[in-house]
């Protein structure tokens, strides 16, 4: 993945610009020494890595501004930092940037129970917003799975989903508001505890622009009192076409699971060497989990399941119990890690429409027999959203590249039936250069156009969505 | 009127044309009249490309009558979940509601509370903008952070930054059954309370709206079984009557008391407890409350500039119906403020460079070559 070539009319202004700084943030927020910097080469995709040249931890949108405004004034880009979580290379410096972190900005502003929202510093992570919550019994729904550590800002900027939004959304859907800092220091207030703004919706168009259009300093999110209960079913299939049936007549049949999770052959086979959680040895499992209280979860399962008996599930267990809920969730809770176990491995994040599945399910099957190189699926069912682990060797030289044309030519076939490249990851680097694929030329132009109004001088995360060739005259001017 | 037949002609036509466009689906939410300029109608792009009901999806062309939609969709047990309100009764205008019309204005109804706007539906858009590019972003699948999310910035920006011509949305299955808990003699603050109490229960309440002088209305959707449980726990907590007609929140939908009725028509989003009082600051003739008191719809004496009336207020202000003159003086939407309309002129000007699309909040916008 080619990165721009630093500039060194920039890096020439390194001791400048960290005297600046240090006007407006104290010393142990500006982090210029090469020793130090380096905590922030990476993030989750951490086969690319690059120390930037300074990073600074704000505590305040006052502070954000003070840093922006500097930035501006001096030319220099700025990548916005979450927890440094992403998959796809969002948070990634280059050698001439700053690294704005959020992550001292973690405190909770406001909480309504009455009007359902919370306000909270971007930098707060994912499940500490339950955790702020959930006293009075309610939650913030989007949950990906690195909710333990993932900030609210990378959410946003993400726009991140997780394994429940079939029935909650995605963040889009649960954020009412930001605090936004624009690139020369103006700070701005986009809507709020109150629901569709008027004119232009600019809160719809920051969330999931991945940092380059501001740095999002606050949210208001809105929460949902937690459901009484929730039990999943367990289901086993001999084919992955009947599976994808199973998931599609449940859905049709006016049943709303709150998650649909699926997972193949080589996947069950990895995660019960590894976790024990007594699946069947099948090829496609089903986990369903409806909520509601005690009866109405029975009178829901009780349709899914005379759903499921009528395409002769080879298994099918029905949770009775706490214990038996989470024994049906331990292997596919730990099915990343079991496949980490045996190697190391790519996650993707491509969506296809759901009647697409048993077909994407075989070629993904015969791409890897051509490859050489061994993929688990375990995803989203309800929605599309897959995620095929490729496993590689990353110490072997040519095993990554060829892992990366693998999953190039698995997102293009997401996008050939019908989908896309990314459904909850984003595209940072890691998709940037096949976006060509999904959109024309004039569909990415007018995305770009966007960024144009919000920054002028592509200063924000510059390096990253658009593919290189594309976004260089704009970044160069 | 121009009415394109596909979506090239439409790019056609946008590419060709040299003077203001006034740009309607149905022109059945059109709030000020048409006046002198050109109107171009996307409803000769209709009909239904997809419907995978195993997908929860549909995609239509963009002038699709919304009749057309919610018939196929029914067909298969399903439905719009925002459930888009019909503005003829309220506007007294004729004509045929698009689902382009639907997602151009961002229309939602009652269930907008629990479920989500119209924008939170929409998957995807194709649209012609000012240069006549046909463009495309989202798509046809439910999760998908490919790129800038236009497919928000086009729902609700009224003919501002183009000209839709398809769309696709997620859809959802139709409830077994439907009913309402009615609460009566509750004044508006109580009643912004009982309906906030409702909204933070485990039932899943889907519609909370109260109507002075009628009643105050919690609806409960879903399988039979579980509708009975719910509907029951909520009574046992609020008190009320068990309503088994679906028809009330029709009304509720289009703001059925205000059709006869004379006046402006304001429509107000704030914080859904911060509503009563601003009701009371407003004077109005006449409100009915929806999404729990989050949305007010106000009958208020003609010229009356509500915004002045209760400012400094959070939330927005927006005109619906009101004569030529007052239509002249106030804008229909709540201004923004500085940096965020700068924001919002500087994306027109992207994607409607020669200033083609004159909207009725800016019919005046200069065309530049």
């Amino acid at each position: 993945m080619d990165m721009p070539t630093p500039n060194p009319v920039i890096l020439a202004k390194k001791s400048r610009l960290v005297e600046r700084l240090l006007t407006v943030l104290p010393t142990d927020a500006v982090i210029h020494l090469e020793a130090e910097t380096r905590a922030y080469e990476c993030d989750a995709l951490t086969a690319y890595r690059c120390p930037p040249m300074v990073a600074v931890l704000p505590s305040t949108t006052q502070d954000v501004s003070d840093i922006l405004r500097i930035c501006h004034e001096m030319g220099v880009p700025v990548v916005p930092r979450g927890s440094g979580t992403s998959l796809a290379g969002g948070a990634l410096p280059t050698a001439d940037c700053v690294i704005l972190g959020v992550a001292r900005m973690n405190a909770v502003l406001e909480t309504d129970y009455e009007n359902r929202f919370v306000r909270v510093q971007s930098g707060r992570t994912n499940l500490s917003v339950t955790g702020a919550v959930q006293e009075n019994d309610f939650f913030y729904a989007p949950d990906p799975s690195s909710q333990l550590a993932c900030a609210i800002a990378g959410n946003i900027a993400m726009n991140s989903g997780g394994a429940h939004c079939l029935k909650y959304g995605v963040t889009t859907n649960n954020l009412m508001g930001v605090t936004m800092v624009l690139i020369d220091g103006t700070v701005v207030e986009i809507g709020g505890a109150y629901l569709d703004a008027p004119g232009l919706d600019l809160l719809g168009v920051i969330c999931g622009s991945e940092g380059q259009l501001g740095v999002v300093t606050e949210a208001t999110l809105r929460i949902l009192r937690k459901p009484e209960g929730a039990r999943p079913v367990l289901m086993g299939f001999d084919s992955n076409e009947v599976a994808g049936e199973c998931v599609s007549d449940i859905i049709k049949a006016g049943v709303l699971p709150v998650a649909i999770e699926f997972m193949d052959r080589p996947c069950i086979r990895a995660t019960e060497a590894f976790a024990k959680a007594g699946y069947p040895d099948c090829e496609a499992l089903l986990i369903v989990e409806v909520e509601g209280s005690d009866a109405e979860i029975d009178e829901q399962l009780e349709k899914i399941v005379a759903i499921a008996r009528r395409h002769n599930p080879v298994e099918l267990r029905e949770s009775k119990s706490a214990d038996e809920s989470a024994r049906i969730w331990l292997g596919r809770k730990s099915a990343f890690g079991a496949m980490g176990q045996i190697n190391d491995y790519m996650c993707l994040d491509g969506t296809i429409p759901v009647s697409q599945l048993p077909y994407v399910l075989r070629r993904i099957g015969e791409m890897s027999k051509e490859y050489g190189l061994d993929v688990g699926n375990v995803f989203h069912a309800g929605d599309g959203n897959m995620h095929p682990l490729i496993l590689f060797d990353a110490n072997k030289p040519g095993d990554l590249e060829l892992c990366e044309a693998f999953g190039a030519d698995i997102l293009r076939l997401c996008v050939e039936v019908g989908g896309c490249l990314t459904g909850e990851h984003g595209v940072g680097i890691e998709k940037r250069d096949l976006m060509v694929n999904q959109f024309a030329p004039e569909d990415l132009d007018i995305q770009m156009a966007v960024k144009d109004v919000f920054d002028p001088q592509w200063l924000l995360n510059p390096a990253k969505v658009f593919p290189l060739a594309a976004s260089e005259a704009r970044r160069a001017a | 009127m121009i009415t394109p037949r596909s979506e090239a002609e439409l790019a056609e036509v946008i590419a060709a044309t040299r003077e203001p466009l006034r740009v309607i689906g149905g022109g059945t939410r059109s709030v000020v009249p048409m006046g002198n300029a050109s109107v171009l109608t996307a409803s000769g792009l209709s009909g239904i490309t997809l419907h995978e009901p195993g997908s929860l999806t549909l995609v239509a062309q963009a002038g699709t009558p919304v009749e057309q939609i919610e018939a196929a969709l029914a067909a298969e047990g399903q439905r719009l979940p925002f459930e888009p309100m019909d503005h003829r009764g309220l506007l007294g205008t004729q004509g045929t509601p698009t689902i382009g019309g639907v997602v151009a204005a961002n229309v939602s109804g009652p269930r907008r509370i629990q479920v989500g706007a119209a924008r939170d539906f929409l998957l995807g858009v194709r649209f012609v903008d000012g240069a006549g590019r046909i463009l495309k972003n989202g798509g046809r699948v439910m999760k998908n952070v490919t790129g800038y999310d236009l497919v928000k910035l086009m729902a609700g920006s009224r003919g501002r930054l183009g000209v839709l011509s398809e769309v696709s949305f997620k859809v959802l299955p139709m409830p077994e059954v439907t009913v309402t808990l009615v609460l009566q003699g509750l004044d508006d603050a109580a009643a912004v309370r009982a309906m906030a109490q409702g909204l933070a229960s485990p039932f899943e309440v889907t519609g909370a709206a109260h109507w002075p002088g009628k009643g105050t209305f919690l609806r409960i959707e879903g399988f039979a079984g579980s509708v009975a449980y719910r509907a029951g726990q909520l009574r046992a907590m609020l008190g009320g009557e068990i309503e088994e007609s679906a028809q009330r929140w029709t009304e509720i939908r289009d703001v059925a008391p205000f059709h006869a009725a004379e006046g402006d028509i304001w429509r107000l989003s704030v914080k859904p407890s911060d509503a009563p009082g601003l009701v009371a600051r407003a004077g109005a003739e006449a409100v009915l409350y929806d999404w729990g008191g989050g949305l007010v719809w106000l009958r208020m004496a003609p010229g009356t500039d509500l915004r002045a009336r209760i400012a400094p207020f959070q939330g927005h202000a927006t005109l619906v119906r009101a004569d030529a003159e007052t239509l002249a003086r106030l804008p229909l939407e709540q201004p923004e403020p500085a940096p965020l309309a700068a924001l919002s002129s500087g994306l027109r000007d992207k994607f409607d460079p020669r200033g083609i699309f004159a909207t009725e909040t800016d019919p005046v916008r200069a065309v530049a070559s």
